[in-house]
C-alpha cells in the first residue's frame, strides 16, 4: 500500500509562514547577525517551496535550483560576516541603529 | 557527453570571458607588488576592451547558449556594450583616484569585472536561475566595493546597509522564483511563455505573487520607490568611482533582466479570460502593467522632489538616479501593452509592437544614462578632496572658471540629465515618453514631462554654481580621469546628435529580441 502523501498546499503554507517570519525578523531585529539569520530563513523557506513544487510537477529543475540557492547563501555569508567583523572593529557594535553617520 | 552545440560557449563569449578573466586576475594580482597595482588596472582595462570588441562584433547574433538558459542576441549585445562602457570608465577613472585615496588595493579591478559579468549575464538571462545567479554575481562584489574605503566609517556603514538590504531583496527574489516555478512548472522564460499562452498555469494567483516578489527584488537593485531607501546612504558612503560605476551597472543589469522577464516570459499574462469580438482590434494591458506604472510614477515624483533639497552632490545625484530609474520604469510599464487582432472567425493573433518600441526606448535611455551619469560622478571625483570629503554642492562653485574643461563637461552632463535637446538624455526621454503614450499610459507620460521640468531646477543650479560663483580649489585632474570624462562627453553628445544612427541600431536590435 502506498503511504499517504502530504498535499503540496501544506508545504507551501509552511514555507509562506517561514518566509513571513523571516521578513518580520529582518524588520524587527536590530542586531546585524540576527537580521542576517532572518534572511537565511527566507532563503530556506524558498528552498522548501522549490522542492515541494518540484515534486508536484515531477520535474528535477526545482531541486537543482535549491543547490544554486544554497551556494549563493554560502557566498553571501562569506561576504556578510566579513563586513560585520569589519564594522565591529571600527564601531565596537553591530546594532544597526548605531549606523547613522550618513544622513541628508 | 556534453552537447557542444547546445552549450554554444562562443555565443556567450563576452560575459564568460570577463568572468573567467576576473578569476584569473585575482590570482595574477597576488604577484603584482603593491606599488605597481596600476598594472592590475591596465590588465582589467584590456579585458574590458576585448569583451567590448567581441560584443560589437556579435551585434547581429541570434543564438542561445547554455542549453537555452542564455540568450545571446542583439539585445544582450547592446546591454553588454552599456555595461562594458561603464566598466571601462570605472576602471581607468578609478586608477588614480584609488592611488590618491591610499586604497589602491588590487582586488578592486577583478571585483569590478565580476560585477560587469553579472550585469551581462542578467541581460542575457532566459531562465530564472540565471537571473538569480547573475544578480548575486552583480551584487556580492558590489557590497565589498562599497566598503572599499575601509576602515572609514561612512564607507563601511554604506556597505553594511547595502549588504543587509541586498540580501533581504535576494530573499524576495528566491521566493518569487519558487512561486513562478510552482505556477508554471519551469524556470525557463520560453517555457513559461508557452504555459501562460495556453493557460496551463497551476494557479494564476501564484504567478502574480511570484512576479510581484521578483519585481520587489529587482526594484531594490534599480532603486525604485518604495525600495530606494538605501540609495542615498550607499551612494554617499561608497568611494566615488564605485558610486559612478554602480549607479549605472546595477541599473543596466536590473532593468535588462526585468525587461527580459516581462517581455519574453510573461508579456501576455492577463488574469481572467479575454473577451473579443470577430474583426476587432484591442489593446490589452498585461496584469503587471498597473503595478509597474504606479511605481514608475512614484519613483519619478519622489526622486525629483527630494533631489531639490539635497546639499551633497553625491546624495543629489543619488536621488537623481532614483528619478531616472522612474523614467526607465515608464518604458517597462509601456511594454505591458499588446495588440490582439481577431479575424472573421474570432481567431486571435497577438502582436507585440508596442512592447518592441518600449524596449527600444529603454535601451536608448540606458545607453544615454550610462554615459551621462558615469561622467557626472567622474567630475565629482575631480572636485572631491583626498579624504573623500568636499562633495557638497557648494564645493563645486567656480569650477567653470578654475577648469573650463571640467566645468564644460559637467554642464553637458547636467543638460543631458535634464533632457535638453542635442544631448543623449533628450533622445532617451523622447523615446520613453513616446512609447508610454503609444501604450495608452498618457497620465504617466504627463507625470514624466512635469517632473522633468522640476528636475531642471536642481540640475541647472549646479551649472549656475559652476559658472557664476567663485571658488578656490585645485581640482584633481589626472590624465586618465580626464580621458574618461571626455569619453563620456563624446558618448552623451553622439547619442544626442545622431539619434538616427543610434535608433536604427536599437530598432533593429529590439525587433530581433522579440522575434
Amino acid at each position: 500500500m502506498q503511504p499517504p502523501t502530504v498535499p503540496v498546499e501544506n508545504f507551501i503554507i509552511l514555507s509562506a509562514v517561514l518566509f513571513i517570519m523571516g521578513i518580520l525578523g529582518v524588520l524587527v531585529r536590530r542586531n546585524a547577525i540576527m537580521i542576517f539569520m532572518s534572511v537565511e530563513l527566507m532563503l530556506n523557506a524558498s528552498n522548501l517551496a522549490l522542492v515541494a513544487f518540484a515534486r508536484q510537477w515531477g520535474d528535477m529543475g526545482g531541486q537543482m535550483t535549491v543547490f544554486f540557492v544554497i551556494s549563493i547563501a554560502a557566498a553571501e555569508v562569506a561576504v556578510g560576516l566579513a563586513l560585520i567583523v569589519a564594522i565591529f572593529k571600527t564601531k565596537k557594535t553591530i546594532d544597526i541603529d548605531e549606523l547613522n553617520t550618513l544622513k541628508g | 557527453m556534453i552537447d557542444q552545440a547546445a552549450l554554444n560557449l562562443g555565443a556567450a563569449l563576452p560575459a564568460t570571458l570577463l568572468a573567467f578573466g576576473a578569476a584569473i586576475l585575482f590570482v595574477l594580482d597576488i604577484s603584482i607588488p603593491q606599488e605597481r597595482k596600476a598594472r592590475t588596472a591596465w590588465l582589467a582595462a584590456v579585458g574590458v576592451v576585448v569583451s567590448l570588441v567581441i560584443s560589437l562584433l556579435q551585434i547581429n547574433q541570434q543564438e542561445t547558449a547554455f542549453f537555452g538558459a542564455f540568450r545571446a542576441d542583439s539585445f544582450t549585445s547592446v546591454a553588454n556594450i552599456a555595461a562594458l562602457i561603464t566598466a571601462l570608465v570605472g576602471v581607468i577613472g578609478a586608477k588614480d583616484y584609488l592611488e590618491r585615496a591610499k586604497i589602491q588595493r588590487g582586488e578592486y579591478y577583478p571585483l569590478l569585472l565580476m560585477t560587469a559579468a553579472g550585469a551581462m549575464f542578467m541581460a542575457a538571462a532566459n531562465d530564472l536561475v540565471i537571473v538569480l545567479i547573475a544578480l548575486e554575481l552583480l551584487s556580492i562584489p558590489l557590497y565589498v566595493m562599497v566598503g572599499f574605503r575601509r576602515p572609514e566609517p561612512r564607507s563601511e556603514e554604506g556597505a553594511m546597509k547595502y549588504f543587509l538590504l541586498g540580501a533581504f531583496s535576494s530573499g524576495f527574489m528566491v521566493y518569487g522564483i519558487a512561486l513562478v516555478y510552482g505556477a508554471a512548472g519551469s524556470t525557463n522564460f520560453t517555457e513559461i511563455f508557452e504555459r501562460v499562452r495556453f493557460g496551463e498555469l497551476l494557479s494564476p494567483a501564484l504567478m502574480l505573487i511570484g512576479i510581484g516578489l521578483i519585481f520587489v527584488s529587482l526594484g531594490f537593485k534599480v532603486a525604485a520607490v518604495p525600495f530606494h531607501l538605501w540609495t542615498p546612504d550607499v551612494y554617499q558612503g561608497a568611494p566615488t568611482p564605485v558610486t559612478a560605476y554602480m549607479s549605472v551597472a546595477a541599473k543596466v543589469g536590473g532593468f535588462a533582466a526585468l525587461l527580459r522577464l516581462l517581455t519574453v516570459a510573461i508579456p501576455t499574462f492577463v488574469v481572467g479570460d479575454l473577451v473579443i469580438e470577430p474583426n476587432q482590434t484591442l489593446i490589452v494591458h498585461a496584469a503587471w502593467q498597473d503595478l509597474v506604472a504606479v511605481i514608475a510614477a512614484l519613483t519619478m515624483l519622489l526622486g525629483n522632489f527630494v533631489a531639490i533639497v539635497q546639499k551633497d552632490l553625491k546624495r543629489m545625484l543619488a536621488y537623481s538616479s532614483i528619478a531616472h530609474a522612474g523614467y526607465i520604469l515608464m518604458a517597462v510599464a509601456a511594454a505591458g501593452s499588446f495588440t490582439v487582432v481577431a479575424n472573421d472567425f474570432g481567431d486571435t493573433t497577438v502582436t507585440l509592437t508596442i512592447a518592441q518600441e518600449a524596449l527600444q526606448g529603454a535601451l536608448i535611455y540606458l545607453l544615454a544614462y550610462a554615459f551621462t551619469n558615469v561622467g557626472a560622478f567622474a567630475v565629482v571625483m575631480c572636485v572631491e578632496r583626498e579624504d573623500g570629503s568636499g562633495t557638497e554642492i557648494n564645493n563645486i562653485a567656480g569650477l567653470g572658471q578654475i577648469n573650463p574643461l571640467l566645468g564644460g563637461a559637467m554642464t553637458v552632463f547636467m543638460l543631458s540629465l535634464v533632457g535638453i535637446p542635442l544631448t543623449g538624455g533628450f533622445v532617451g526621454k523622447w523615446f520613453v515618453f513616446l512609447s508610454s503614450v503609444n501604450a495608452g499610459l498618457t497620465l504617466l507620460a504627463l507625470i514624466g514631462v512635469l517632473t522633468s521640468v522640476v528636475s531642471a531646477f536642481y540640475y541647472l543650479r549646479i551649472i549656475v554654481k559652476m559658472w557664476f560663483e567663485t571658488g578656490d580649489f585645485a581640482p584633481f585632474a589626472p590624465r586618465m580621469l580626464l580621458l574618461a570624462i571626455g569619453f563620456c562627453v563624446g558618448g552623451t553628445v553622439i547619442v544626442g546628435v545622431l539619434p538616427p544612427v543610434v535608433t536604427n541600431l536599437v530598432q533593429y536590435v529590439t525587433a530581433a529580441a522579440l522575434r
